[in-house]
């Protein structure tokens, strides 16, 4: 059904610490492992092994340079899926019902036997986050792993989306947004998280922990007390030494 | 508007069953739940109680899946019938491979053992295929430590009794500085991002060092961009700062390390620097105490580290001493070494000066009671929160024996080892060098080795020299062209081997190592030297015998193949005999086992050792009837012993009163209870004895207990090797043992007992400004990563990285190409540019490039076409000087190959139809993948 | 955008299609019999070509019914419906002028108020996007429209409406082409925006998340040159109403009049393909490609 629900009960979500993520994919495969063998149509694979290898992701990991007006260019690994956004253009665009947003978590899907992979929802998404299947031919997106989340046949620990879990930095976090007590809500706002693309209106659920202020360490002088030379002779240094171990 | 959602299933099954077993998409060797749907994987995951990793995997385990189904998979044994190098084969049965390899090396073990040269690779059953060797009788046997990271593991054990590499660890959650050399990834590859993650959550700092910018140094705090292989000047730059303002722990020093050691200050003593022992040959500090000389590990000594000794007429002074006269120098001075480095000299201060801060003034203090080898028992532990870590970056570089040294003494002074918040030892570590095995050449035909292979030398004596001063080794491993080279250097083989320089093999035996292409430096030069012929026609390395289990570009050299399993159809063992699974609290191993079957005619090589094994008659493979004495590697893991008591794995050995950890004797349902408890054994280090573990008497009890050591072993640091300084005496003309002239110079010159930095041998690269490195992506590992499927696309090839002021400088934008060309070779590649990168140096990610034919991809692949090799561009050895020898492009010290030391210029051009250069294709013996895969077990 | 023939025929033809409907509809030409017959035959097959090209893009083209559901929200669903109802109103008008030689006026501007509804909710499926900001401006609307109108009135033989109207499509096309070469700047997504890293930095897209290629890639990030582009804007500005204007100014003919139709057509196509090709998606800034 391509209305968005008014609100949803909870807004469940990722919160991604750009600060911490190194840019190992290990979310970006383990998403793939998972959700080929789960959630509908698995993600396929052209020329896998020739010229032109691509194939379906839900998450993708970019990285971008920045250039500080002062100082050193930085590097940040950027990983990016969908961000099950409250208003989510690519719901309402959706001809057949096939994209929806569960009423009692925000998570965005598609339910695949009703698309028929028009690709409208992906031109609606500013932040591609939906990519067609090119063998089910139907439109596939992250599911915030709806089948791990609340599976009963899955230790209670591990309901949680498969990238969590595999994160070895712990850059990615879930939970729910919509309860500012949660673990979630308490880290984006001790840490100012972001939306992308904010001007967009599609108000991201997933956020965006910025990456810390870099290079800072070039202040000597607070610094320099503790370089404070004991002896400005060579000799000097060992009758400190005596003196010191005198003290032990 | 009511909404219609469609009815969801919200708790599928995830599969019929879950088999725990160990991953092998690298040497990191984490836990993981193979999820099996209808007898076939489904699924991999992290497993959440495995020591390593604790649930989370990396990309490459979760592609597991890929690798295993992989169409590179080879299907059974196969003999050449094309010439070497074509691809050409035929497929044989095991019972045929095996009687090939006995008509070939039979007779080789009963007349000259030291005609099979057995090189393992990638081994993780080192112990294993090392006890083959030995048993064979060859003297030539040895792993990949030589061309991978021997620096590394040498200057720790050496220095320390243990190395960072994956024998150690920061205290990750005590740590508030933590320093990061020349990594990209490591072996330790989950637990150091686990690491990375804890310290940002504590909003630790972390300091990378490094001339590249990506993965933990683009999260890192701070980054310097250092000028390659001049890491040693800024350490000991660092070094010569906190000593000059008394920052450094000198109880710690006292107590713990060679500091107060004596020694011999005496020029024309024939034992000028060597250390002062009394008879039982204790090494000799000034008590300050008594003011008397005391044997270092006296009760209630207090070790002096500045008092002068005369003796017989011969000044002794403490080791410190000579340490203060040489790093107080103004060679060491920031300013003095800041140009070299590429890093400011305020920056070099800022960060000695907060290293200095939270070392001394963020000093943390555990509640933990403990008792010192001198039986002195101490309230607390103190702990200095900072802590350092490092890896090929500093090590594979022709003076990255020194530079490694380097940072474990700057550890050492602050008094950060084996403390609370500063780096920590996985057992078996600490080990000191002494107590490891010396080498073992002694080769008598038909007849085991006198002993192990590899191990540490103390001297001259310990080299692995003929009677007639030529190397015993066919890589010349312990030969004064690097005395110290304790993994020996399995780089050296192919083209020693070729040029019959020590001597001439017959058949050259190897594992799991791409020696054809990018485990090799010059590989254009080893793949001619594999197919080169002599006047005969006969191949000029006659036999070549090889395990692979893909088909990688090695294959095609092979005259045998043994075909492997993948890494979920074997027994594997990882064991504390070889390089276990350990963390600093813990001592731990682990088993693979066949959680599915092959379905293909493949077998695990250790396996096929031992087969062999028994086939050949080796001692230790046949029973006293000359039946089989192993019927397969888990049969062996289960039931051979290496000391009474001691066997491959630690875990549910049968004791007197049912099973029990470490000691034991054998129980047959050991690999049941493994897979019982995830794969894996685990033993927890008791609380008190899990820091100060070299001088902590209840760690030393509880490790003699477990079977790590047999009596309690503690030592003191090596702040000085006095090992080398018994080669500088070699060199400056003293001993028996005297190694050829044109060496001696260099002999005394690197072989400081002291750390000092010295440039690698820049002969021949005049005209080559710019430094060429390789990163290791953190998605592949090495060649084998790029057969899959789902790796493959975020790696499909390689562009080279080059700083945006080399970029403008050649006119270059991102997509075009550029020949990159050094002393040795030529390279035509894309190019792309990076600001955050070192502004001389240049980078791509290594092992990309494939050789067409090979790995089931098609001939157009982009890893054929764009992908490309750095390696092309390094040589084994350096640019001839003119003085008709060849030197090694190696560490001269341990011999470690010198990757980093690469020097090239740029030069643009216009875009090749490939990437040069372009090698013909192989013969594909597997043929290519499928065009589409939607890879779905479930139903 | 990547330029896909389906949707570029489907949109040309189905607008020409309907536009051509909508002037039936209201009575011109006022023809009956044979004639109206020919005339609804190429109106019908203009639409219904269009819109069967349009099914060639799907991926489940057999599920296409599930499309008439989402009407209250779907620009996409809106326009099948408003395309069949268009349709079936004028089968019924066509059937009253071809067979009953009766023009059933409330039928037939019922019909072609839904032709052009129908062309309307196409223009919305792509000026609703705002991930497209090139698209997301009111003139898209009322670009396809006048096309189809103008296009139409060229098709209806409505020789002085069509050249009025092609000269205001025409100046319609180039009011969007230059209005909608800033909307990307004026939309204030940008690098910056994407990542967020701006308060840092300039930002830069340094390694993607694949080197090989992927669905988002293949179907957003089209570059076209701006060379190529200025090119092929005169192309099709010259063809798509200034060849046809002149065309008809001279003496009626009908080869004249037929190749201004060709000309017209071939000019919409070449505009639609700019439409598509020149079109950036705010996506390409995670991949650099902008
Ligand atoms: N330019 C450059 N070159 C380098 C380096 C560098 O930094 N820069 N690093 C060097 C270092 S440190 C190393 S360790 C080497 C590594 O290089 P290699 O030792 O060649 O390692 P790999 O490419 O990982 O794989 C070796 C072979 O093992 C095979 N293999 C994989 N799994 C199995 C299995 O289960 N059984 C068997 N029998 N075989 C298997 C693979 O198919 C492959 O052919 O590269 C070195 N080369
Ligand atoms: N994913 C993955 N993991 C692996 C492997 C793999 O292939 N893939 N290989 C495994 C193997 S065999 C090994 S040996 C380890 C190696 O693990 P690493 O030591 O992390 O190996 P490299 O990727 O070669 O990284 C060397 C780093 O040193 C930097 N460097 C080069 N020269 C200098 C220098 O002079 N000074 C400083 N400070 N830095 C320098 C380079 O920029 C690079 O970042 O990784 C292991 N883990
Ligand atoms: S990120 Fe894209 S796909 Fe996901 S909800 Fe938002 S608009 Fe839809
Ligand atoms: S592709 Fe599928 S989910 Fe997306 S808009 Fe079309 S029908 Fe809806
Ligand atoms: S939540 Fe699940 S589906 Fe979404 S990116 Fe993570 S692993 Fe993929
Ligand atoms: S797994 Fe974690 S660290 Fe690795 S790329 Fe994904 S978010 Fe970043
Ligand atoms: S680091 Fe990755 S590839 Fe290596 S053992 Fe662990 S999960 Fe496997
Ligand atoms: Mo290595």
């Amino acid at each position: 059904m391509t209305s968005l629900p008014q609100s949803t009960t909870r807004k469940l979500g990722l919160v991604i610490d750009l600060d911490t993520c190194v840019g190992c994919h290990a979310c970006v495969i383990s998403c793939k492992g998972w959700n080929t063998e789960n959630y509908g149509a698995p993600l396929s694979d052209q020329s896998p092994y020739g010229a032109d290898p691509s194939g379906t992701f839900l998450n993708r990991v970019h990285s971008y340079e920045v250039q500080p007006p002062e100082g050193q260019a930085q590097l940040v690994h950027f990983p990016k899926s969908c961000l099950h956004c409250e208003d989510a253009p690519c719901v309402t665009v959706c001809p057949t019902g096939a994209s929806y947003k569960r009423v009692e978590d925000g998570i965005v899907l598609v339910n695949e036997s009703d698309c028929i992979g028009c690709g409208l929802c992906a031109w609606a998404c500013p932040y591609g986050a939906r990519e067609m299947d090119q063998v089910e031919k139907v439109m596939k997106k992250c599911t915030l792993c709806v089948d791990r989340i609340y599976n009963e046949n899955i230790p209670e620990v591990d309901r949680i989306p498969t990238c969590v879990r595999t994160c070895p930095a712990g850059a990615r976090h879930f939970g729910d947004l919509g309860d500012p007590d949660s673990d979630v809500s308490v880290l984006v706002a001790e840490r100012g998280g972001m939306d992308l693309m904010p001007e967009q209106g599609t108000k991201p659920v997933n956020k965006y922990l910025p990456p810390r202020p870099k290079d800072t360490l070039g202040d000597i002088d607070i610094l320099a007390p503790f370089l404070a030379p004991i002896d400005a002779e060579p000799k000097g240094f060992l009758g400190w030494l005596d003196k010191a171990l005198e003290k032990l | 508007m009511t909404q219609h959602q469609p009815k969801l299933d919200l708790s599928p099954k995830v599969s019929d069953e879950i088999r725990k077993t160990t991953c092998y998409m690298c040497a990191c060797r984490c836990g993981i739940d193979v999820h099996l749907k209808d007898g076939k994987v489904a699924y991999i995951e992290g497993n959440r109680d495995h020591p390593v990793n604790s649930g989370v995997l990396c990309a490459k385990g979760s592609a597991g899946i890929m690798q295993h189904n992989a169409p590179a998979r080879l299907r059974a044994p196969l003999k050449r019938v094309g010439p070497r190098g074509s691809g050409e084969f035929e497929e044989i049965s095991w019972d045929e491979a095996y009687d090939i390899a006995v008509s070939w090396l039979e007779p080789i073990r009963n007349t000259n053992p030291e005609k099979l040269a057995f090189f393992t690779g990638r081994d993780q059953s080192q112990s294993f295929t090392s006890l083959w060797a030995q048993a064979f009788g060859t003297p030539n046997y040895a792993a990949h430590g030589g061309f991978c990271s021997v620096n590394m593991a040498t200057a720790g054990i050496y220095t320390m009794g243990g190395s960072f590499w994956e024998f150690g660890q920061p205290d990750w959650d005590h740590t508030k500085l933590f320093m990061l050399f020349g990594v990209a990834e490591d072996h330790d590859s989950n637990p150091i991002k686990m690491g990375l993650g804890k310290l940002k959550k504590r909003g630790a700092r972390v300091i990378g060092v490094n001339p590249i910018r990506t993965g933990y140094n683009a999260i890192a705090d701070d980054w310097v961009g250092i000028t390659p292989g001049t890491d040693g000047l800024l350490i000991l730059s660092m070094i010569h700062c906190l000593m000059k303002a008394g920052k450094i722990d000198l109880t710690y020093l006292a107590q713990y390390t060679d500091a107060p050691v004596l020694l011999n200050c005496d020029e024309k003593s024939p034992d000028f620097g060597l250390f002062l022992r009394d008879e039982n040959g204790k090494e000799l500090v000034i008590d300050r105490v008594t003011g008397k000389p005391t044997a270092f590990d006296q009760p209630g000594v207090k070790p002096d580290l500045s008092a002068t000794y005369r003796n017989k007429g011969i000044t002794h002074r403490p080791v410190f001493h000579q340490m203060a006269e040489k790093y107080l120098s103004d060679a060491y001075t920031p300013e003095a070494v800041a140009e070299r480095c590429g890093i400011p000299a305020a920056r070099i201060r800022a960060i000695a000066a907060e290293i200095a801060r939270v070392a001394f003034e963020e000093a943390i203090e555990l509640d933990h009671p403990w008792t010192d080898f001198r039986g002195e028992t101490h309230k607390t532990m103190t702990g200095r929160p900072v802590s350092f870590h490092a890896m090929r970056g500093i090590s594979a570089h022709a003076n990255g024996f020194q530079t490694c040294r380097a940072l474990h003494v700057l550890q050492i002074i602050l008094g950060t080892v084996e403390v609370p918040g500063g780096f920590r030892f996985k057992p078996p570590y600490p080990k000191p060098a002494k107590v490891h095995p010396k080498p073992h050449v002694g080769v008598n035909a038909g007849a085991p080795l006198n002993g192990p292979h590899l191990g540490f030398v103390h001297g001259p004596e310990d080299l692995a020299l003929k009677d007639d001063g030529t190397p015993a080794r066919i890589d010349k491993a312990f030969t004064w062209e690097n005395p110290m080279s304790s993994h020996g250097l399995m780089h050296m083989v192919i083209s020693n081997a070729h040029a019959g320089d020590p001597y001439k093999i017959d058949t050259l035996f190897m594992y799991m190592a791409n020696m054809s292409w990018n485990s090799s430096m010059n590989s254009g030069g080893v793949m001619e030297m594999l197919t080169d012929t002599d006047e005969n026609g006969d191949y000029v390395i006659p036999r070549i015998i090889y395990s692979d289990a893909y088909s990688s570009e090695m294959v095609a050299y092979a005259d045998l193949i043994l075909p492997d399993t993948t890494y979920l159809e074997r027994h594997d063992c990882i064991s504390l005999l070889d390089r276990p699974i350990c963390e600093a609290d813990a001592a731990a191993d682990a088993i693979r086992w066949p959680v599915v079957e092959p379905d293909r005619n493949v077998k695990g090589f250790q396996s096929a050792l031992c087969d062999l094994g028994a086939r050949l008659d080796l001692p230790g493979f046949v029973n006293e009837d000359g039946s089989q004495k192993y019927a397969d590697y888990a049969d062996y893991i289960v039931n051979h012993q290496r000391r009474p008591g001691i066997g491959p794995l630690a875990g549910w050995r049968m004791g007197p009163n049912g099973l029990q950890s470490g000691r034991g004797g054998v129980n047959e349902g050991q690999l049941d209870n493994y897979i019982a408890n995830g794969g894996f054994f685990i033993e927890h280090i008791p609380a008190g004895a899990n820091y100060y573990k070299p001088w902590n008497r209840a760690y030393q009890d509880w490790a003699v207990k477990l079977g790590l050591y047999d009596a309690p072993q503690p030592y003191l640091f090596n702040l000085y090797v006095e090992p080398m300084r018994k080669f500088q005496i070699a060199a400056e003309g003293h001993g028996e043992r005297q190694p050829p002239d044109h060496l001696r110079e260099r002999i005394k010159a690197t072989m400081s007992p002291l750390p000092i930095w010295y440039d690698a041998d820049q002969h021949g690269n005049e005209g080559f400004p710019v430094t060429a490195l390789t990163q290791r992506p953190m998605a592949m590992y090495h060649s084998w990563g790029g057969q899959n499927a789902w790796l493959r696309q975020l790696h499909g090839h390689n562009p080279m990285y080059l700083p945006s002021k080399l970029m403008a400088q050649h006119s270059l934008t991102d997509g075009d190409w550029a020949r990159i060309t050094s002393p040795h070779g030529e390279i035509t590649v894309p190019v792309m540019e990076m600001a955050a990168l070192n502004e001389n140096t240049i980078w791509t990610w290594n092992a990309i490039g494939k050789r067409k034919g090979t790995w089931a991809l098609e001939h157009d692949a982009p890893e054929a076409t764009k992908g490309f090799l750095l390696n092309h561009l390094i040589h084994e050895l350096l640019p001839p000087k003119g003085d008709g020898l060849r030197w090694a492009n190696s560490d001269p010290i341990t011999g470690q190959a010198a990757w980093f030391d690469l020097k090239v210029r740029i030069e643009k051009t216009t875009a090749p139809a490939e990437a040069k250069p372009v090698y013909p294709p192989v013969t594909s013996p597997v043929g290519t993948g499928p065009k589409e895969l939607a890879w779905k077990v479930g139903k | 955008m990547h330029p896909a023939p389906s949707v570029i025929i489907f949109s040309t033809f189905s607008g020409l299609g309907f536009g051509l409907l909508a002037w039936l509809g209201i009575g011109l030409p006022a023809v009956t019999g044979w004639v109206a017959f020919v005339f609804y035959v190429i109106a019908y097959l203009l639409a219904v070509g269009g819109l069967i090209a349009s099914t060639f893009h799907l991926g489940h083209p057999e599920r296409a019914l599930k499309a008439f559901t989402q009407w209250r929200t779907s620009w996409l669903s809106r326009e099948g419906w408003l395309a069949v109802l268009a349709l079936l109103v004028m089968a019924v008008h066509g059937a009253g002028l071809v067979f009953f030689d009766q023009h059933w006026w409330p039928v037939g501007l019922i019909g072609a108020a839904l032709s052009l509804g129908a062309v309307f909710s196409t223009s919305m499926i792509y000026a609703q996007l705002k991930a497209i900001p090139r698209w997301h401006q009111k003139l898209t609307p009322v670009n396809f429209l006048s096309l189809s109108i103008a296009g139409g009135a060229l098709l209806a033989g409505q020789v002085t409406w069509a050249i009025v109207l092609l000269l205001v499509a025409g100046a319609v096309q180039l009011a969007t082409w230059l209005i909608g070469d800033g909307a990307f700047a004026r939309s204030g997504t940008n690098m910056a925006s994407a990542t967020r890293l701006g308060t840092i930095g300039k930002v830069r897209a340094f390694e993607p998340p694949h080197t090989g290629t992927n669905y988002l890639l293949r179907e957003f990030v089209y570059v076209i040159g701006r060379k190529h582009s200025f090119k092929l804007r005169i192309i099709a500005i010259m063809l798509m109403a200034v060849v046809p204007v002149i065309l008809l100014l001279l003496p009626f003919h009908h080869i004249e009049a037929l190749l201004a139709v060709l000309s017209h057509l071939a000019g919409v196509l070449a505009a639609r393909w700019l439409f598509f090709a020149e079109a950036e998606h705010v996506v390409g800034l995670y991949y650099g490609k902008r």
